[in-house]
């Protein structure tokens, strides 16, 4: 095993988690080599020193806050839940509603008053049908009884108007 | 007798175990994961963070977002790479996203409000012990300075590593890199601790 070797196993070393082949590996190595010796042994020591570092413990309110927080999400999630789950109370609503928008529609056609549109149907008809002639230019231009009729001067347009 | 048997039941089940039973509905085993994970957790996040009260902050939603995602559970890895892989993100961001950088900077420059005072006021402690306080107190912060001034991943690799106890292939999980990758940043890391304590390790505060 040489140096460069050593920093693949140094850690498994330290931790203890190297097997026995390898470990017998590194110590040969570490039996000759002064500077992975020097290392390994201050790596035992930062190891140790480490251990020095105070704990950080939770306080005596974090079970309430947690429980707090998770008792929030709960109320909200089931809120969420009666809104989306399919339930009796939104089927028979949505039900309710679509029997009530059929009957409404099919109300509909019974209330519009016939009369009036056959009134307005006869006019349309009659304009229509005069439509080939009004649209002849030939017989407009040659038509004598519009040559009678006095050119009536233009009014100016009044301002304001 | 009927409640004592149960919490030993409840005990002996597995965490994965535990968080298929809150899927299912029930309650007391998130209570037993969150009296389980607390500890661990929240002096993880301290260590990681350099602050307790952001470590409580990000634990508290650590056990949050595990009780959301409890209908979606599926234990594909073991819970405690779950739940550390959870926290490490959250950390990770946190530090990343700024919040958390102002409180930081006061852990880093060591400015607790009873060195304010010391420096105001000047006046020597004469207390029997209180020089051995001292050292004590500044091969704490030394320590702690040396941890939190290492990059992101090679800190999240150490506290996992040396606090944890946790094993390789789970650390990798945690971080999501290879073990491969993991030991070489487990090397940087003690190697810069190595270095960055040498005062200690050369028995000069010590």
């Amino acid at each position: 095993m040489n140096c460069k070797a050593m920093e693949k196993y140094s850690v498994a070393y330290l931790d203890g988690s190297i097997d026995s082949r390898r470990r017998r590996e590194v110590e040969a190595h570490l039996a000759d080599c002064g500077p992975c010796r020097v290392r390994a042994h201050q790596f035992q020591e930062v190891w140790g020193i480490l251990e020095e570092a105070p704990m950080v413990r939770p306080s005596a309110s974090f079970d309430a806050a947690v429980r707090a927080r998770v008792a929030q999400e709960a109320s909200r999630s089931s809120l969420w839940g009666w809104l989306v789950a399919p339930s009796p109370r939104l089927a028979v609503g949505v039900t309710g509603l679509l029997v009530f928008s059929v009957w409404l529609s099919s109300l509909q056609p019974a209330a519009r008053p016939p009369a009036q549109i056959v009134t307005a149907g006869d006019t349309e008809f009659k304009m229509i049908a005069d439509l080939p002639v009004l649209e002849d230019y030939d017989v407009l231009a040659n038509f004598e009884a519009l040559s009678e009729v006095p050119v009536q001067p233009t009014t100016p347009t009044q301002p304001g108007l | 007798m009927l409640r004592v048997r149960y919490n030993v039941e409840a005990m002996a089940r597995s965490d994965v175990q535990l968080m298929l039973d809150v899927k299912a509905g029930d309650d007391a085993s998130f209570e037993l994961l969150l009296r389980k994970y607390r500890s661990p957790l929240v002096n993880y996040l301290g260590r990681m963070m350099g602050d307790s009260a952001t470590a409580e902050d990000l634990a508290q939603e650590v056990f949050l977002r595990i009780y959301r995602a409890r209908s979606q559970y599926a234990p594909s890895a073991k819970f405690t790479t779950w739940i550390f892989r959870i926290a490490t993100n959250l950390a990770l961001n946190a530090r990343r996203d700024g919040r958390y950088r102002r409180l930081e900077v006061s852990i880093q420059e060591g400015s607790h409000p009873e060195d304010d005072d010391a420096r105001v006021l000047q006046i020597p402690d004469t207390r029997p012990g209180a020089e051995q306080h001292l050292m004590a107190r500044d091969r704490a912060a030394l320590i702690r300075r040396a941890v939190e001034e290492l990059p992101e991943k090679q800190r999240a690799a150490v506290l996992l590593h040396k606090y944890e106890e946790m094993d390789y292939d789970q650390i990798a999980a945690i971080l999501n890199c290879s073990e491969s990758a993991l030991k070489s940043i487990l090397f940087r890391a003690y190697e810069t601790l190595r270095v960055k304590l040498a005062p200690i390790v050369n028995g000069s505060l010590g």
